[in-house]
C-alpha cells in the first residue's frame, strides 16, 4: 500500500499524485463518520493539536477543529489577539514555546506568505499550513478536488475556469498546482489588475473575459473579490466589478449544461456571484464546506501516522 | 622601519601595470616598485619582509556604498565592527551611506562618524551626506558644509529623492561643491509594498513584486536631470537589464552618468528567494536570469563603473521572521571579492578591469585618495591569493551581523592582507606574528 510520507503539509507543491490520490480516499472513508449518531472514533485519542489562527477565519478554523475532534484529538485554539504576538513575541519565539509544549500538529492560519515554512524550521510537531498571505491555501485546494472528484468522478482532462483576483489569492494557487497536477485544464480569467505576471508558467491559460473564459467550462471556481488589496487600487467599485466580472445566469449559460459553481467563501452576495446562483442548483459551495472537514480529518490521520 | 612586499605579481589599474614587481613602503608610503631581486634591503633587522609569491598586489579596495549603522543601530554594526569587515575583505576605504539615526545631514553627525572612525583606527571610512533634511525630500542639506566636516558625496540612499525638481538642484548646487549626487533609484509608488522582484517566482511564492520599471522610470529621470544640467550623476546598484540599457544609451550621447552595481546582482537571481529566504530579500530585489546577464554584459564593456557592496547588516530581530516583515538588505563586504574574482575566471572581465571597478573608478568618482599603486602614494593595498579555496560559513564573518545569503558558498580567491597607510589591519599571512 501507498505510504504517505510527510511530516507537515506546507503547499500543494510538496504532493505528489498518489499523495493526492490517497489523500481524497481516505476522507472518502471518513467521510461516513460525520454522518453518524455519535460523530466520533478514537483514532487520535491522546494527541494534541493546536490551532493557531493568527487572522481570522470561520470555516477553516471550525473544520479544523470539528475534524480533530471527530478524531477524538485534543485540541487547543489561538488567535493572534489571544497569543503573546499582541506583546511583540516574534513567530519563531512563540513556535519554540509552543514546541515546548510537545503537540503533535500546529495548524498555522498567518497574513504572511512563508510564515508556516518559517515556523516548520523551529519546531518538531508537524505544521500544517491553513491559508498564508497570499501564497498557498492547501487544504482548500484539496477539499476542493475532493468535490470536485465527487460531483464529477474524476479530475483529469475536466475544464476549469477561476474568475477574480488571481494575484492575491493564496486559495487560487493552490488549486491552480493541485487542479495541474490532477490532469485537469486551468483557466483564469478577470480584470488584467488581478492577473499576476508570468502567470503561465504555473501551467495556466489566461482569458481575460469571463464571458469567453467560462465557454464549455465544467468547473467555475469563483473567488472573493476586495476593493482594497494591501493599499492597491485594482478596480474602481464592486458595483462595476459585478456587471463585468460577475458571475450571473446570462453568463453561465456559455457553460456546460452540467457545470458546477465553487467559491472558497466567503461570499460577497452580488458582486462575485448573484445570490440565486450562489444557492441554485449548480452551486456546491456548502458541499465543500462538508467536505472539508473529512479532508482535514484524513489529513490529520495520515500526518500524525496512520500513513 | 621598511616593509617589502616581494614576489608578488602588481596590478595597478590606472597604469595597466600586471607584473611581477616589489614593493617597498616606508613611512606609509610607496617608496619604490621595482623589478623582483632588484632591491638590497640596508638593514635586515628593520625590515620587515612579505612574501606575497603566488598572489596579487592591488591598490587597497574601496567600497562607495556601505551601511554602518552608527550612530544609532550599533546592535547591527557600528564604524568599528565595519572597517573590521571591510579590512578582512580586503577593503582599505568605504563610503558610508547617510540613512543612520539620526540621519547624516548635519556637520554633526558627519564629525561624529569621522571622530569613530578615527577611534576604530583601521580603514579610511568617507561619510556620505545626505542629499535632504531627513531624507524627507523636502529641502537640501547644507552641501557646503558637510563638505567642510568630511562628507565625500550626497545621496539619500534608501529613499529615492522623489521631488524631481529638488533633483535638479541637487545635482545643480552639489557641482559648485565637487560633491558627486548618488542616486538610489525607485519609484515608490510602483514598488508600492513590493518584497521581491516581479516576475514568475513573486507569482507563485505569492509575493507582491517589484517591477524592474520601478527602477528603470527613475534611472531615466536622472539621466535626463544630468542632461538638462550637464552636471553628474552616479547611479547605485543597478539590477535592471532595462537601467543597464539606458545607461549605456546615455554614456554614448556623452551624458554624464556613472553607475554601480552590488555582487549579489551578478551572483544570484530571484530563484535564491524560493523557500523564502530573508537574506535573499533586498533592494533593489534580485532580478531574472536576463538581468544577471545584462549586469555581466554592462561590466564587461564599460557601462557599470564600480563594484559596491551595499554591506547592510541586520540582526536576527529583523532578518529571522516572516518574509512580509523582513528588512531589505545583505551585508556583503566580506564576499565581494571572491564574487569579483569568480567573474573574472568566468572570462567577463579581465582581473585588472575588475580590480579597477573595486579601486581606481571609486576613488576618481568620490575624488579620494586610493587607487593608485605609485611611488609617493600612500601605501593602501591588499595582497590577494587567487587561489585561496575555502567555504564561507556564518561564525566567519568579521561583521556584528551575518545576514548574508552567500552561507555554504565555496569561494576562490581571499585578501590576505590589508594594508591601510603602511599599517596591517588584516593579517591572514601572519606577519605581525
Amino acid at each position: 500500500m501507498y505510504r504517505f510520507n510527510h511530516k507537515n503539509l506546507l503547499g500543494m507543491d510538496q504532493l505528489s499524485v498518489s499523495d493526492i490520490n490517497l489523500i481524497l480516499d481516505t476522507a472518502d472513508s471518513l467521510m461516513e463518520i460525520s454522518s453518524r449518531d455519535i460523530k466520533k472514533v478514537p483514532t487520535l485519542r491522546g494527541k494534541s493539536i493546536i490551532n493557531f489562527f493568527y487572522e481570522p477565519s470561520t470555516r477553516t478554523k471550525a473544520s479544523f477543529e470539528m475534524a480533530a475532534k471527530r478524531l477524538s484529538a485534543d485540541t487547543l485554539s489561538l488567535s493572534a489577539t489571544d497569543s503573546s504576538m499582541v506583546k511583540g513575541e516574534t513567530l519563531i519565539d512563540t513556535a519554540r514555546n509552543l514546541q515546548a509544549m510537545n503537540p503533535d500538529i500546529i495548524i498555522l492560519r498567518h497574513s504572511s506568505s512563508g510564515a508556516p515554512h518559517l515556523l516548520a524550521q523551529y519546531v518538531n510537531a508537524g505544521v500544517i499550513n491553513a491559508g498564508d498571505g497570499t501564497h498557498e491555501h492547501p487544504t482548500q485546494a484539496l477539499l476542493d478536488l475532493f468535490t470536485i472528484k465527487k460531483k464529477k468522478g474524476r479530475i483529469k482532462g475536466l475544464q476549469v475556469v477561476i474568475i477574480g483576483d488571481i494575484a492575491h489569492s493564496r486559495v487560487a494557487r493552490s488549486d491552480i498546482i493541485g487542479l495541474r497536477k490532477m490532469g485537469a485544464e486551468v483557466t483564469i480569467s478577470g480584470p488584467p489588475t488581478m492577473i499576476p505576471v508570468d502567470v503561465e508558467s504555473l501551467g495556466v491559460k489566461v482569458i481575460l473575459d469571463p464571458v469567453k473564459a467560462v465557454k464549455n467550462k465544467d468547473v467555475i471556481m469563483l473567488l472573493r473579490v476586495q476593493l482594497e488589496r494591501q493599499d492597491k487600487v485594482l478596480f474602481p467599485s464592486l458595483r462595476e466589478y459585478a456587471i463585468f466580472f460577475g458571475l450571473n445566469t446570462q453568463l453561465i449559460k456559455g457553460a456546460k449544461k452540467d457545470v458546477i459553481i465553487m467559491h472558497p467563501g466567503p461570499i460577497n452576495r452580488g458582486v462575485e456571484i448573484t445570490g440565486d446562483l450562489a444557492d441554485g442548483p449548480f452551486s456546491v459551495i456548502l458541499d465543500q464546506v462538508s467536505n472539508g472537514v473529512a479532508i482535514r480529518m484524513a489529513l490529520l490521520y495520515l500526518l500524525i501516522g496512520g500513513g | 622601519m621598511i616593509t617589502w612586499i616581494k614576489d608578488g605579481e602588481l596590478v595597478d589599474p590606472r597604469s595597466g601595470t600586471k607584473k611581477k614587481l616589489d614593493v617597498v613602503i616606508k613611512k606609509g608610503k610607496i617608496e619604490s616598485i621595482i623589478p623582483p631581486g632588484k632591491y638590497n634591503p640596508p638593514n635586515s633587522r628593520d625590515v620587515e619582509t612579505i612574501d606575497s609569491s603566488g598572489m596579487i598586489i592591488t591598490p587597497g579596495l574601496i567600497d562607495m556604498h556601505v551601511h554602518f549603522r552608527e550612530p544609532g543601530e550599533e546592535y547591527k554594526e557600528t564604524i568599528a565592527t565595519g572597517s573590521r569587515a571591510a579590512a578582512a575583505g580586503g577593503f582599505t576605504a568605504v563610503a558610508c551611506m547617510p540613512n543612520t539615526r539620526p540621519i547624516n545631514d548635519s556637520r554633526s553627525v558627519t564629525e561624529f562618524i569621522l571622530e569613530r572612525a578615527r577611534k576604530a583606527n583601521l580603514i579610511r571610512v568617507y561619510p556620505i551626506a545626505a542629499i535632504s533634511m531627513g531624507l524627507r525630500s523636502e529641502v537640501l542639506t547644507e552641501f557646503g558644509d558637510l563638505k567642510q566636516a568630511g562628507a565625500v558625496a550626497v545621496s539619500d540612499d534608501g529613499r529615492p529623492v522623489t521631488n524631481s525638481e529638488l533633483m535638479r538642484r541637487a545635482i545643480e548646487y552639489a557641482c559648485f561643491f565637487h560633491l558627486p549626487v548618488i542616486s538610489h533609484c525607485q519609484d515608490l509608488d510602483l514598488s508600492n509594498k513590493g518584497l521581491m522582484h516581479e516576475g514568475s517566482i513573486s507569482t507563485k511564492l505569492g509575493l507582491t513584486g517589484i517591477p524592474a520599471a520601478s527602477e528603470e522610470i527613475m534611472v531615466v529621470r536622472e539621466i535626463l536631470l544630468a542632461k538638462l544640467t550637464g552636471y553628474p550623476v552616479h547611479i547605485a546598484h543597478v539590477s535592471t537589464e532595462g537601467s543597464v540599457e539606458f545607461i549605456r544609451q546615455a554614456k554614448e550621447q556623452g551624458i554624464p552618468v556613472t553607475a554601480e552595481t552590488a555582487p549579489h546582482y551578478f551572483s544570484l537571481d530571484h530563484t535564491a528567494v524560493i523557500g523564502f529566504n530573508t537574506n535573499a530579500k533586498m533592494y533593489p530585489p534580485l532580478r531574472e536570469p536576463k538581468d544577471v546577464e545584462a549586469i555581466k554584459r554592462g561590466l564587461s564593456d564599460g557601462v557599470i563603473d564600480v563594484i559596491a557592496t551595499d554591506h547592510a547588516p541586520h540582526s536576527p530581530i529583523e532578518k529571522d521572521i516572516e518574509f512580509d516583515k523582513a528588512a531589505f538588505g545583505i551585508i556583503g563586504l566580506e564576499t565581494a571579492l571572491p564574487l569579483t574574482l569568480a567573474l573574472v575566471r568566468e572570462g567577463v572581465m579581465d582581473l585588472t578591469t575588475a580590480i579597477a571597478k573595486l579601486s581606481y573608478n571609486p576613488a576618481s568618482i568620490l575624488s579620494i585618495k586610493g587607487g593608485i599603486l605609485e611611488e609617493g602614494k600612500e601605501a593602501d593595498l591588499t595582497i590577494i591569493d587567487p587561489n585561496n579555496d575555502y567555504v564561507i560559513k556564518k561564525d566567519s564573518f568579521q561583521s556584528k551581523s551575518h545576514n548574508s545569503p552567500f552561507i555554504g558558498w565555496r569561494m576562490k580567491g581571499k585578501a590576505m592582507l590589508t594594508m591601510v597607510g603602511g599599517r596591517i589591519v588584516n593579517d591572514k599571512l601572519k606577519i605581525g606574528n
